[in-house]
């Protein structure tokens, strides 16, 4: 009777026994890796300005989504994966991940202004872009899309046991569709060889999380599927490289998947046609001045004893990138009309 | 009154079967709920289960024997108080009458019937006269050999369910990266048994169970696609793919377009698709004219064995995102298929079925039996009529029906579907826009009515295309009523 009250006193489920990953640790950078993340970081930043710039100028059109604010999730993750052997798959705010996958930013830009240059010809956008060279696999204009897409890049790698892994992005406002779980059923009930990362910005559009989400701690949204999932600060490069060790080294061992939710913010609005209204000046303020991921990367550095002087021909060097990919993406000719009516069909029939 | 023990339809379209194995034997007594017998049918082996109580008195049927017409009494049983010897057979030609209900009722087996779709129908009146009955029938008409099959090839009679399965052995056979993944695909063998035997053969690599999320494996065989390997989707039926057609059309269908040709998603999309027998609204929808609209997506709806089977290889090594629409009522029906080591046939090629000179008659899937059958019988009144089976909805062979129209100068379109936004509305568009001189008639469309399909056997039979409605429509256009 004693017994039976204690446990009604104390709600909490009993702690599973299943076996989990570790809470991974922050990543031991060496000075050149911890470098290399600046320089990806800061031509994430410095390409999306512009974009958003591009934008403003009317050289972009339609949906635009910015990363600014989030580049340490795509580039701590992508840097401990092998390009072309293991797979990435995200959503519409895809030009970070694709920066960080080495892909050209001229091609991408290009793509942005619709030019024939770009990546899909000028016919994808911003939003449909692909690299399979890179194993990159878009670019993703529904929400949720690409999970169950991703889950089939992971069926693959586990078909042919070609070793790869894929990495599939996606969002917190993602994290409610219905697909979502329809994927991560048969992933794991598969064993199949994928990190979902939820990049938890905190809005989906302009609802928060918590008006949008019964559980608001998405790390656990795989706990029904046994997927184990893992809370990272995505504000921090080295935490999110870290985490990327950890859940390789789950997925790779075959315990199929695993889920990572990175607590992250985006600066900017959703789109480039939001005005955030749905947060405060303050709230976007103090996220900058206190967690942005760049400023505590050069934080790093400084301490291990790279000084502001020795950044400084890095900082050109990219806005140098920047500026020639604007340019090639302002330059370069618009698809012929004829692009029209190619690559409906891979075959003619 | 001795109860007579008939043979019972299994299925909505079942007209005969084997009776396997007695299970009990004559002076046995019997309760509602056992088993007295396994029975046979193209699809699946099924349990008949007894209703009433009794001994059995005789078994008129012994196992064993095939091609048991459906309502024929298979055995006797005495009722309580009655002297189970003294029981006699029924008189010959009492058989199979319809309104009688068998009094026994088959039961699902382990492994074996339609789960969703064809409900097993054991107490209603054999034979309903239903709309679904007559598309059945119609469906026996065969075409004119295909000219793409070379003089001289042995033909096999084979049902459209092996042909589809022939073909994806074959291909998986050829091409390691193939593979089958659905519901009910591997264990089950197929909820309509198109995939029997594949999971003995090729393993559970590569056919594969889903969980009933057509959303999701959708989406995963799409990406497999898009990773390099060549999947076949199998949906139970295609009512069930709308929860899917997200990934079907912006998945699929526009990758290779917004990748700038980069991104390929060679799979297919296979499953029955259009009205089956009796299961209402939610079950009975023609989705070609849905595919057909989009662009970046190959649409197949084929008739006979021989196209199911040519196709389907085809599909399957097609670099494009194929949308493969069977039927239902098709799958047992058996035709000529050729017997070749490797018959692929191309996509985008109407047939001519039926080679005519007075009018054309154009179709697709089980419609093309229904304008067989319209065919035959306007011969008798000297009409002589050519029936085009469509074969692929996208890319529509135009060439063929404008060179057919340019002959007969009339043309009607048959349809198993809704009328508005058809494939019959686009084929009369075509005719207008680049057929209109050679036009002597309005080009009519005979399709279904336009309301969701009834379940009851006199509405149903109301709401399907048959063959005197197209009958009527081409004297329409003859200028014969």
């Amino acid at each position: 009777m004693a017994k039976a009250a204690a446990r009604s006193a104390n709600s909490e489920p009993p702690i599973s026994n299943r076996e989990r990953p570790e809470q991974p640790g922050r990543y031991e950078a060496s000075k050149e890796e911890l470098l290399e993340f600046y320089r990806q970081m800061l031509l994430i930043r410095r390409f999306e300005e512009k974009a958003g710039q591009l934008y403003g100028l009317g050289l972009i059109g339609g949906f635009c989504h910015l990363y600014i604010g989030q580049e340490a999730v795509a580039v701590g993750l992508q840097s401990g994966l092998e390009i072309g052997k293991d797979s990435v798959i995200t959503g519409y705010r895809d030009h970070g991940h694709m920066l960080a996958y080495g892909i050209d930013p001229n091609v991408i830009m290009a793509e942005l202004t619709g030019r024939q240059a770009g990546i899909s010809k000028g016919k994808g956008g911003s939003m449909h872009m692909f690299s399979t060279e890179h194993r990159f696999y878009g670019g993703h204009g529904i929400v949720g899309a690409q999970v169950s897409l991703g889950a089939g890049l992971a069926f693959k790698h586990k078909y042919e046991d070609d070793g790869g892994v894929c990495l599939a992005y996606f969002g917190d406002g993602a994290a409610n569709q219905g697909q979502v779980y329809e994927a991560f059923n048969m992933a794991s009930l598969w064993k199949l060889p994928i990190i979902f990362v939820i990049e938890n910005n905190q809005y989906a559009m302009g609802t928060s999380v918590n008006r949008s989400s019964a559980e608001d701690q998405l790390y656990k949204r795989g706990e029904s599927f046994r997927i184990p999932g893992l809370q990272i600060d995505g504000m921090d490069v080295l935490a999110c490289r870290g985490a990327l060790e950890e859940a390789l080294k789950w997925v790779r061992g075959g315990k199929g998947p695993i889920i990572l939710e990175m607590k992250t913010y985006r600066y900017r609005g959703h789109s480039m046609s939001d005005p955030a209204k749905y947060r405060s000046r303050d709230e976007v303020q103090s996220m900058r001045d206190n967690s942005d991921p760049i400023e505590r990367v050069k934080r790093e550095l400084e301490a291990m004893g790279v000084s502001e002087a020795e950044l400084k021909p890095i900082d050109q060097e990219i806005r140098k990138i920047v500026s020639e990919s604007a340019d090639f993406a302002e330059n370069a000719p618009e698809p012929e009309p004829g692009e029209l009516y190619t690559d409906v069909l891979v075959e003619t029939y | 009154m001795a109860i007579e023990l008939k043979m019972p339809a299994l299925s909505p379209t079942m007209e005969e079967g084997t009776l396997a194995k007695w299970l009990v034997k004559e002076g046995d007594a019997v309760k509602s709920g056992d088993i007295l017998a396994e029975i046979e049918t193209d699809k699946a082996t099924m349990e008949f289960e007894a209703v009433d109580e009794g001994t059995i008195a005789k078994i008129m049927v012994a196992e064993g024997t095939d091609g048991v017409k459906v309502g024929t009494v298979i055995a006797m049983i005495a009722g309580e108080g009655e002297d189970a010897s003294a029981v006699e057979a029924p008189a010959k030609g009492d058989e199979a009458r319809a309104g009688d209900a068998a009094a026994a009722q088959p039961k699902a087996g382990t492994k074996g019937d339609d789960e969703k779709p064809s409900t097993p129908e054991g107490t209603t009146p054999q034979h309903a006269e239903t709309g679904a009955r007559k598309l059945f029938d119609a469906a026996e008409q065969t075409g004119k050999r295909d000219p793409e099959i070379p003089e001289g090839t042995e033909m096999v009679k084979t049902t459209v369910r092996e042909a589809l399965r022939d073909a994806m052995a074959e291909e998986m056979r050829a091409d390691d990266r193939v593979f089958v993944m659905g519901e009910e695909v591997a264990e089950y063998q197929g909820a309509y048994k198109v995939t029997q035997g594949l999971l003995d053969e090729f393993g559970d690599r590569r056919v594969i169970d889903t969980p009933i999320t057509e959303y999701g494996f959708a989406g995963v065989g799409t990406g497999a696609a898009m990773g390099g390997l060549r999947p076949i989707v199998e949906f139970m039926t295609f009512n069930f793919a709308m929860q899917a057609i997200d990934h079907i059309i912006n998945s699929a269908a526009k990758t290779n377009y917004m990748s700038g040709g980069q991104m390929r998603c060679p799979i297919v999309f296979r499953g029955p698709n259009g009205a089956a027998s009796r299961v209402g609204a939610q079950h009975s929808q023609n989705y070609g004219p849905w595919y057909a609209s989009v662009p970046g997506l190959i649409v197949i709806a084929p008739y006979d064995a021989a196209d199911a089977k040519g196709l389907m290889k085809a599909a399957i090594r097609s670099e494009d995102p194929v949308v493969f629409l069977e039927n239902e009522l098709m799958y047992g029906r058996s035709f000529d298929v050729p017997k070749l080591d490797d018959f692929v046939l191309p996509i985008g090629k109407a047939r001519i079925m039926r080679p005519g000179k007075d009018v054309t008659i154009v179709s697709y899937s089980i419609g093309v039996g229904v304008a067989l059958e319209a065919a035959e019988a306007l011969a008798g009144e000297g009409v002589d009529a050519e029936v085009i089976d469509l074969r692929t909805l996208r890319p529509l062979d135009k060439a063929t029906v404008l060179e057919s129209l340019k002959k007969t100068n009339r043309m009607v379109v048959v349809e198993e579907g809704w009328p508005t936004c058809s494939i019959a509305s686009e084929i009369i568009a075509i005719a207008m826009e680049e057929g209109f001189d050679d036009l002597d008639a309005p080009v009519l469309r005979v399709t279904n009515e336009d309301v969701p399909l009834p379940y009851a056997a006199n509405l149903e039979k109301l709401a399907l295309v048959d063959a005197p409605r197209v009958v009527e429509a081409v004297q329409k256009v003859t200028y014969r009523v």
